[in-house]
């Protein structure tokens, strides 16, 4: 049985990014297989070009299998002038992918690299975010998605580590949607191509090949702007995204043996965000934890904890706590220090339930 | 169709495939003979640092194409490169930052309206011709009323099109209506000329219920889906990459037809100006770059904005084909621009039109262009160089135009305007509903709660706001 998390094929506190191919396992149930996240989102990349003929994935050297191996076979089965390689140009790739969506296309875009994603920010923030608002409804990109790997791996340095979400949230017009499983990232990614609205869709790189999940094969779609409480609990509140919620859990698992039940929410769309479902869950526990790799001055949980002071705070028993990556470059050899660990979590998890 | 008249051009006079990648230029595809021909001497533009005594400057007029005309060592022995084959010389030159003369200047009619002889063009009807000039006499009239209205502030901003109707009006004609066109700023000529009202440039001008954009933009962000116009944004050269996505989708669907984007001289500064060409060069997207190099960026002249000999000569490097043409020749911009039309459905490929014109007017209302430009440049532009004038003289000649249809027009479109704007002033602003939808398909929660606090805040310090908005 898979967790909520998917299983992880190696040990979670340790940031190793494994470069073994995807662990493929028969699956145990009719129609799910066991697949890591790489492969959830190369399946989902299928279904979309398979069941749209208006589909096209392109980006850096996505053509032969991208440099995480996310579209391979795309090319080979659906043609060149479907999945593509563009020149290295970041706002290439999303002006295109603009022009493309406009046309009532479907345009998968990929930024091999989030900590590249900067040159294209004209693009997303000034072109298609506005698309569709400027013109009064007259034209929209919707069909647009940008792919990026974002996220610690354990030797990325300055620019393969970054997770630059925040900046994206503080824009409206596009949505922000970040898959912590390979069955999200699947049924996440389906939703995010085919919803109307331009979308910056962050994949953790970190779990690519590390976290396996049994994955429906079929067509599926999960919702957007949902949170979901991965984990209940009575005491305090955790809400994180992506891979950090894997180190939350273990944090949470460890805070169990102390006897603190934790609830653990994952947000999965952190524009427009589900506000309702963390509210009712603070208003149940009294203690909000947020934690996110990004540097947490400005980090988007700054904007939970504001938004969740706002409604909650007469129920609030403790100051919101966020663990979370430091204010520095994202440095390599200080990894380890700059990111937020369990133990991190786990000490705030205390201090908070004991405030 | 329009190949015959390319035969005398010597930027057209190529072979009909595709270049080499690699080769970058048409014209380079059959120069093999070059290739074999006995050492040519550098000329001028080499650098003279390294100048050997016995490669002495000889010839000032190099043509533009021998630029790249290197003598190779030995034709049998090349580099099997990614990309193509490359040959060998052993002379170390570099290549000049430009060649000695500047491309030329495509026309077809001189400045007095008279056609220049041997001049190929594409043929004009006389429905067409007086189209043209008819429809740059309006947009004329727009300008001229527009910026009035703007200076008794009855409108926010405007920025005029003076000195450069021959480029609206004679790009936009020279397209058909599913061409996409992505346009700048200073093209509202191609969505007159397309058929979008009078009225309806009025109503976007001033942000009443009718714009289309629902009062969101300032005045002159045109745009219509009906007119295939893409809603102008202001950032510069932002459209350029976009449109080669469009061209992409308009090439995939087996559509004849081709996207047309606009930008200026400085807009080719900007890095999308570069993403556009570069793509659309690798994509093979049926895409026309259409630049209005008109002198000046606001304030910056081209001198303090690029050293290349304006832009068609960027085209080249991105493997692109170009031509100059002279902005202020409706005919020129008219032929060159159906033809590269052609150029791209056919052949599905890009093409790179510089347009020279001048900006007669200052960039905008919020900007007075006398503070860094001589007045006399201006009225040599605006009198000697008067694209509207010089293509009146033509169709006057041509016995399609006379003083009275002027008259009439000028004065009937002014009485349109007048009306035009009386109804605009008096029609509500859009309601307090729009300022919340469109910014995603349907409204957020967050945006729910936000809409609904701001009603409570009207309603509680009415006179906070502005009374003409409905809520």
């Amino acid at each position: 049985m898979s967790t909520k998390f998917g299983r992880l094929v190696s040990f979670v506190g340790k940031r190793r990014f494994s470069t073994s191919s995807s662990v493929q396992k028969g699956g145990s149930e009719q129609g799910v297989k066991s697949l890591n996240l790489c492969s959830a989102i190369n399946q989902a990349l299928h279904i979309a070009l398979d069941s749209d003929p208006r589909s096209y994935v392109f980006g850096e050297d996505v053509s032969f299998g991208g440099v995480f191996r996310c579209t391979t076979g795309l090319a080979d089965q659906f043609g060149k002038k479907r999945v593509f390689n563009t020149p290295l140009c970041e706002q290439g790739i999303v002006g295109f992918g603009i022009g493309l969506a406009a046309m009532g296309n479907r345009a998968i875009a990929e930024i091999q690299f989030a900590d590249y994603i900067f040159p294209a920010f004209d693009q997303i923030v000034n072109e298609a975010a506005k698309f569709r608002y400027r013109s009064g409804n007259q034209f929209n990109c919707g069909g647009l998605t940008i792919r990026t790997p974002y996220g610690a791996v354990g030797h990325g340095g300055h620019y393969h580590s970054q997770s630059p979400e925040a900046f994206f949230c503080h824009v409206p017009g596009i949505k922000v949607v970040i898959p912590r499983s390979p069955r999200q990232a699947k049924g996440l990614l389906l939703s995010c191509i085919r919803d109307p609205n331009p979308i910056v869709f962050f994949e953790p790189k970190w779990l690519y090949r590390l976290a396996v999940e049994e994955v429906p094969e079929d067509d599926y779609m999960l919702p957007l702007s949902e949170a979901e409480v991965i984990r209940q609990g009575s005491d305090i509140t955790l809400v994180g995204w992506g891979a950090q919620l894997s180190i939350m859990e273990q944090a949470c698992l460890d805070a169990e043996k102390e006897g603190i039940s934790c609830e653990l929410i994952d947000l999965k769309t952190l524009i427009p965000w589900d506000k309702e479902t963390v509210e009712a869950s603070v208003n149940k526990t009294g203690r909000l934890l947020v934690s996110h790799e990004a540097p947490i001055t400005g980090g988007f949980g700054a904007e939970v904890s504001a938004s969740i002071v706002e409604r909650c705070f007469s129920r609030l028993e403790a100051p919101v706590a966020r663990i979370c990556g430091l204010d520095t470059p994202f440095p390599l050899v200080f990894e380890p220090f700059y990111v937020p660990t369990k133990n991190k979590i786990l000490d705030a998890i205390k201090s908070t339930v004991k405030y | 169709m329009a190949w015959w008249f390319l035969q005398r051009s010597r930027i057209f006079f190529s072979t009909h495939q595709h270049s080499k990648p690699f080769l970058l230029l048409p014209f380079l595809n059959h120069t093999s003979s070059s290739f074999s021909r006995p050492r040519t001497l550098p000329h001028k533009n080499s650098p003279t640092l390294f100048c050997f005594s016995r490669h002495e400057s000889t010839k000032a007029d190099a043509q533009f194409e021998l630029e790249n005309d290197f003598t190779e060592d030995d034709t049998n022995q090349e580099i099997d490169f990614p990309g193509g084959k490359v040959g060998f010389t052993s002379e170390m030159r570099f290549i000049s930052k430009s060649a000695t003369k500047r491309v030329p200047c495509y026309r077809v009619l001189d400045d007095n309206g008279e056609l220049v002889k041997y001049s190929n063009y594409v043929q004009v009807s006389k429905e067409m011709g007086v189209k043209m000039y008819s429809d740059m006499v309006i947009l004329q009239t727009m300008d001229n009323m527009f910026h009035e209205v703007q200076r008794q502030g009855r409108i926010s901003f405007y920025l005029t099109q003076m000195g450069e109707e021959a480029v609206n009006i004679a790009s936009a004609a020279a397209l058909a209506p599913d061409d996409i066109v992505l346009p700048q700023y200073r093209e509202p000529g191609v969505l007159l000329w397309r058929g979008f009202t009078l009225q309806q440039f009025v109503h976007q001008c001033f942000g009443n219920t009718h714009d289309l954009g629902k009062g969101r933009q300032m005045p002159i962000h045109y745009g219509s889906n009906q007119h295939n116009y893409f809603t102008i944004s202001s950032p510069i050269a932002t459209q350029l990459p976009q449109a080669v996505g469009a061209a992409y989708s308009l090439k995939m669907d087996g559509k004849s037809a081709c996207a047309v984007t606009y930008c200026g001289d400085g807009g080719t500064s900007e890095g999308d100006f570069h993403a556009g060409m570069n793509f659309a060069a690798v994509m093979d997207a049926p895409v026309i770059f259409i630049c209005r190099n008109n002198g000046w960026a606001i304030s910056t002249p081209v001198e303090e904005q690029f050293r290349s000999d304006g832009i068609v000569v960027k085209g080249k490097a991105y493997g692109i084909w170009g031509i100059r043409v002279d902005g202020n020749d409706v005919l020129a911009v008219y032929s060159a621009v159906h033809t590269a039309r052609e150029i791209a459905i056919r052949e599905k490929r890009p093409v790179l039109i510089e347009a020279l014109t001048y900006r007669v007017g200052h960039h905008s209302t919020s900007d007075d262009s006398t503070k860094y430009r001589a007045i006399d440049e201006i009225e040599y532009w605006k009198t000697r160089r008067n694209p509207v004038n010089r293509f009146k003289r033509w169709v006057e000649k041509n016995g399609w135009w006379s003083d009275k249809e002027e008259l009439e027009l000028r004065s009937s479109i002014r009485k349109q305007l007048i009306h035009a704007i009386e109804v605009a002033e008096k029609a509500q602003k859009p309601p307090l509903e729009d300022m919340f939808s469109d910014v995603y398909d349907q409204l957020p929660s967050n945006l729910e709660e936000q809409e609904r606090l701001l009603r409570k805040s009207i309603k509680k310090h009415p006179k906070d706001y502005p009374s003409d908005v409905p809520l």
